[in-house]
């Protein structure tokens, strides 16, 4: 069996799943995955036996940040699909842990898998009978063709037109070498300074950086905003979730690949979609504190992108509200202070002072006072003032933002080796891959138009 | 009218570089080999530049002289000028260039083939082909045969001019730019081969009677001036090299009287002549439709491509030493005589020059090469071989290493073995070859390093133990030059097991450490860590090293300097070979009828059904081929390997 690169994808289905799964092959997938498995109390882990399930978590070996807690079992060629070393990672379902699970995974340099190559190498290595090889080959046609058509609906726009931007700018460069390298002895071409070359290399590095930075915002896009509603009983919360619910015109499925959740609430508010966290144990218990205790609604608290905290107009501060104000210290945060169709006794003084007052706003859910100024509210509030364009929505997919990386990388590399004053011949191999993996994304080869730009740009020959 | 005149295993056609190299290495393997030529006084003319070599090309030389080939040996024996371009960058691009004696040349490579046992060299025409059509075929294949080119029939044989028929097993065409040439100066044009020779007139048409599809390509060379209406006060001199690098790996040594050649630069009259009379450039006046190469462009050319630039930059060199003639680089064109005369004399040192030769373009058939299969071999005629500028390349290094590997093939064909393929992992040839037959070529081509995707492997100083042995063990390579190689190897697995074994403590090394401005060390450190520095040469050992050994050579040391400072560069690159070798690996059987393979897209049946490529890893590199079709490519594979097996166990 020819040795080959190890490969990873998500394996269950987008839509509603209480388990999401991801599933790696290749000889590398044990020792890879090893490295971002823990178990229950986060220590690494020594041995995997093949076929016993494990209980532990997924950690960023970078920064040693809990992803998820995961089930995970791991198969030995050649029992399994493949008949390659697999594993598998069973964690929460939605789109959230699977999507970082697998950037985790492609850090670690497995590949991505094509369409359709778990069951294409199950074939070549002998898994599924020869009754299904025409199966095989349609499925491949067909997936690739269906993902081809996601991948350039994705590329049209904003993203598209700013890699091949960058590639233009990265041939020039890659030409300017080349025409150095091959001609400038015998021809009276320019010949690339290495301070040009660096020059250049910064400008796009930082541009690079710039989009995976933008990445970020995708992702937001792309995941939903995680807010969380917090507030003592009886302030309103289930009135709140309700009326968002109700203001939210398309809810779920016009957003590709989320998923609802057993404690997840999706709806999407002016176009932004947001993801209301653990709104089971909002309605019922209407206390989210007291059922989780104190410890699980800080973590909850942690991976919130924004919280939104209620207080009763018709009260003062109490020393529960207190409470969870102190939890939601360095949290975006909207105070949302409901009930004003009461007499009102709270004032805004009885805050800390910490608490921003431009992000406090009033409302009367029971007589749907102030909901404009509420979405307005969130929007500014997650976004900073940026306004939030369809052409911002930048690099989305997952795929993309690694080859950035790679780029970005291969570009620093190839900076390191200018500043070391190595010869350009063997520094342009960073830069061949900064050109590849930029060209993966918007799916052009590389070497004829490389001499064609030479021929077109500089004037060489006898 | 006809006669039979004689019985060959093999008939080249053509005694350029590429048919002179083809020759040459099938009567060396053993063939009785007939080599034919328009002129016995053109054979391995130098038609434009009188140089070998340079970026890339010079590459292709040292595979060719590893290979066992001639073009390394005869430029070594008649350089008159020699010089390493490059040395600047970093290894892999070191590209040795060298003026030639153009006279010199030719007899030099005429001498060789003379004196080669099995080789007969002969003034001819060639202007048909002896063909064998198969009809008694299998009926069976006949739709296969429709949709798949496959074979008309074979090649059994030439006929001349003067009626003389000679029969071959195979026949290999290295035409050059003969084929119905017509050459432009201006208005002016007429049918004529390269320096008034004679173009073929014949075999054109018939060749497309075989349903061989030919196109039109054109290239173009500069005036000959008198050096003794040259003003060379006025020019920069360009001297060789003090220590010469043979091209040969057979020469270790090279020491001749080397002649100068001139740098000067056009001048704003000169671009002001060439606007005046662009209308008349045969190229411009729209006479000339063929495709030109656009790495050697015309003056006019780079005038309007380049209209920012004032100036251009020219070389004179000589053609020979006994020889007043001088070629003036950069300055092709296809100007009327009177406006070349006039444009040159506004060049700085040209004021009062003289032409001796104008410049001309000059026009040709050639075949589109994707009708080839790597062994360049036509696909629709067995035991009929391609090389050279028939096969719409360019250059003289190009030819001869197609020349070489179109002989090779031509021999393993007939002794009933596997043809020899370099990839693009392995050699400079493989790349150029894939290149042509694979992606085909929309002008002539030219070798440029940047089209090596493995550049760092393929340096011209290790060109003898990528090829040397291969080549010995084809039976082409002298058992001489496989010792020499083997001995090359040794030495530098010696010295740098030596290198590395050998521990400076730090009060032998820090001073060189100190002097060569790279930081000192605490503790002992051995000369291959020392020579990792970019700071540190082998040379600057001397001073250090306790077994410091003056006697090594040159040619040694190179290899393991390159080894050791950019082992991490090249590990890496190493790597993606191992990558590309496995699908290089995974051969399509020739009879593979992809239009009943279903999962594979329209385009991609198409164009794999015409071009017919070796393995999946040339099936990729097919425009129109995308890496899905590959996957569902190797799924059809497996299944039919399967089906073969299963149908065997019954």
């Amino acid at each position: 069996m020819v040795q080959e690169e190890t490969i990873a994808a998500i394996a269950t289905a987008t839509g509603e799943a209480g388990i999401g799964i991801v599933r790696v092959s290749g000889g590398e997938a044990l020792e890879k995955v090893r490295r971002l498995f823990y178990d229950a109390s986060g220590r690494s882990v020594e041995s995997l036996p093949p076929r016993r399930m494990l209980y532990g978590q997924i950690r960023n070996p970078e920064n040693s940040e809990v992803v998820d807690e995961v089930l995970m079992v791991y198969m030995k060629a050649p029992h399994t699909y493949t008949r390659e070393d697999v594993v598998e990672i069973q964690c929460h379902g939605g789109t959230q842990s699977v999507r970082r699970i697998m950037a985790l995974l492609l850090a670690q340099g497995i590949r991505g898998a094509a369409p359709g190559e778990f069951t294409k190498r199950a074939f070549l290595n002998g898994r599924l009978d020869l009754s299904q090889a025409e199966a095989v080959m349609d499925l491949i046609s067909a997936r690739t063709e269906r993902s081809h058509q996601a991948a350039m609906d994705q590329l049209e726009g904003f993203l598209s037109r700013k890699v091949r931007l960058l590639r233009e700018r990265m041939l020039a460069l890659l030409a300017e070498m080349e025409v150095s390298i091959d001609f400038s002895e015998e021809e009276d071409v320019e010949v690339a300074t290495y301070d040009s070359l660096m020059n250049a290399s910064r400008e796009l590095i930082t541009e690079i950086d710039g989009l995976i930075a933008s990445a970020r915002t995708g992702k937001i896009l792309r995941e939903g905003i995680k807010t969380i509603i917090v507030g003592k009983p009886n302030v309103g919360k289930s009135s709140l979730l309700n009326a968002l619910l109700r203001e939210s015109r398309a809810i779920v499925t016009d957003i590709p690949g989320t998923t609802r959740d057993a404690i997840e609430e999706q709806l999407n508010l002016k176009g932004i979609p947001m993801v209301l966290m653990d709104t089971a144990g909002i309605r019922e218990t209407e206390d989210l504190v007291e059922q989780l205790g104190v410890e699980r609604t800080r973590l909850l608290f942690e991976k919130a992108d924004l919280v939104i905290m209620m207080l009763d107009a018709s009260t003062h501060l109490s020393r529960e509200d207190q409470e969870i104000l102190s939890m939601i210290k360095n949290k975006k945060t909207l105070i949302l202070v409901n009930k004003t169709d009461l007499p009102s006794l709270f004032s805004e003084t009885e805050l800390p002072d910490w608490v921003d007052r431009n992000q406090l706003l009033r409302i009367s859910l029971l007589e749907e006072a102030g909901m404009e100024a509420l979405e307005e509210a969130l929007i500014t509030l997650v976004f900073q003032g940026e306004t939030l364009e369809k052409e911002k929505e930048m690099v989305t997919n997952l795929r993309h933002q690694q080859a950035l990386e790679v780029a970005g990388k291969a570009l620093q590399d190839g900076l390191q080796a200018l500043e070391n004053q190595l010869p350009l011949d063997f520094l342009q191999v960073d830069y061949q891959t900064a050109m590849d993996s930029l060209g993966e994304i918007v799916g052009e080869t590389v070497r004829e138009d490389l001499v064609d730009y030479i021929f077109s740009h500089f004037c060489i020959g006898k | 009218m006809h006669y039979e005149a004689g019985q060959y295993d093999l008939v080249v056609v053509g005694a350029g570089h590429a048919g002179c190299e083809a020759a040459l290495a099938a009567s060396r393997m053993g063939m009785r080999t007939l080599l034919t030529t328009i002129s016995l006084d053109a054979v391995a003319l130098l038609a434009c530049n009188p140089s070998i070599g340079g970026t890339g090309k010079g590459h292709l030389v040292r595979e060719v002289d590893a290979l066992g080939g001639e073009m390394g040996l005869t430029i070594d024996k008649t350089f008159i000028q020699s010089k390493m371009l490059n040395t600047a960058k970093g290894p892999a691009v070191h590209s040795l260039r060298a003026q030639a004696d153009k006279w010199e040349y030719q007899q030099a490579m005429k001498q060789v083939l003379e004196n080669q046992e099995n080789l007969d060299l002969l003034q001819a025409e060639v202007v048909d082909l002896v063909t064998v059509t198969d009809d008694n075929g299998q009926p069976e294949s006949q739709s296969l045969k429709e949709h798949c080119h496959l074979q008309k029939g074979k090649v059994a044989g030439v006929v001349t001019r003067t009626g003389a028929i000679y029969r071959s097993q195979a026949v290999i065409l290295a035409t050059g730019v003969y084929l119905k040439s017509k050459v432009f100066m201006g208005e002016i044009h007429y049918e004529s081969g390269p320096s008034g020779l004679f173009p073929a007139q014949f075999l054109s048409e018939k060749l497309r009677a075989m349903g061989i599809e030919l196109r039109r390509f054109k290239t173009g060379t500069p005036a000959r001036v008198d050096a003794r209406t040259v003003d060379f006060s006025k020019m920069e001199r360009q001297d060789g090299d003090q220590e010469i690098v043979p091209f040969s790996f057979a020469n270790e040594h090279l020491e001749i009287q080397q002649l100068p050649c001139w740098l000067s630069r056009t001048t704003p009259e000169t671009k002001a002549v060439i606007e005046a009379n662009l209308h008349r450039s045969a190229m411009y006046s729209g006479q000339i439709k063929s495709t030109g190469v656009r790495y050697c462009p015309s003056i006019e050319d780079k005038v309007v491509k380049f209209s920012d630039k004032p100036s251009h930059q020219f070389f004179l060199e000589p053609e020979g030493r006994n020889t007043t003639e001088m070629y003036v680089q950069g300055m092709s064109t296809s100007m009327p005589e009177e406006v070349q005369l006039a444009m040159y004399r506004t060049m700085i040192g040209l004021e009062q020059v003289r032409i001796m030769r104008p410049g001309y373009a000059i026009e040709y058939d050639c075949i589109d090469p994707t009708q080839l299969t790597l062994s360049l071999e036509m696909k629709a005629w067995e035991n009929l071989f391609c090389a050279g500028q028939f096969n719409g390349s360019s250059g003289y290094e190009e030819a001869a290493a197609q020349g070489l590997m179109a002989g090779i093939n031509a021999v393993l064909k007939l002794k009933g073995k596997a043809p020899f393929i370099l990839d693009r992992s392995e050699a400079y040839i493989g790349v150029l070859i894939d290149d042509l037959v694979t992606k085909g070529t929309n002008e002539p081509y030219r070798m440029m390093t940047s089209r090596a995707e493995y550049r760092l492997v393929l340096r011209q100083d290790n060109a003898d133990t990528r090829l040397t042995e291969k080549s010995y063990h084809l039976g082409l390579a002298t058992q001489e030059r496989y010792e020499a190689m083997k001995a090359k190897s040794e030495a530098v697995t010696n010295e740098m097991n030596r290198l590395q074994k050998t521990i400076l403590p730090p009060e032998s090394i820090n001073p060189l450490l100190v002097k060569k401005g790279s930081s000192t060390v605490k503790i002992g450190l051995s000369l291959l860590d020392a020579l990792k520095r970019p700071e540190i040469d082998y040379d600057d050992l001397a001073s250090v090293d306790p077994q410091y050994n003056a006697q090594l050579s040159r040619a040694v040391i190179t290899q393991c300097e390159v080894k050791i400072k950019y082992q991490g560069y090249i590990d890496k690159q190493l790597k993606s070979v191992e990558q590309f070798r496995k699908m290089e690996h995974r051969l399509l059987p020739p009879e593979l009828d992809y239009h009943l393979i279903a999962g594979l897209r329209l385009e991609a049946r198409q164009k794999l059904s015409q071009l017919r490529p070796l393995s999946l890893g040339q099936a990729s590199r097919i425009s129109g081929v995308s890496p899905a079709d590959i996957s569902v490519l190797l799924v059809y594979l497996e299944q039919q390997r399967r089906m073969k097996e299963k149908g065997e166990d019954v």
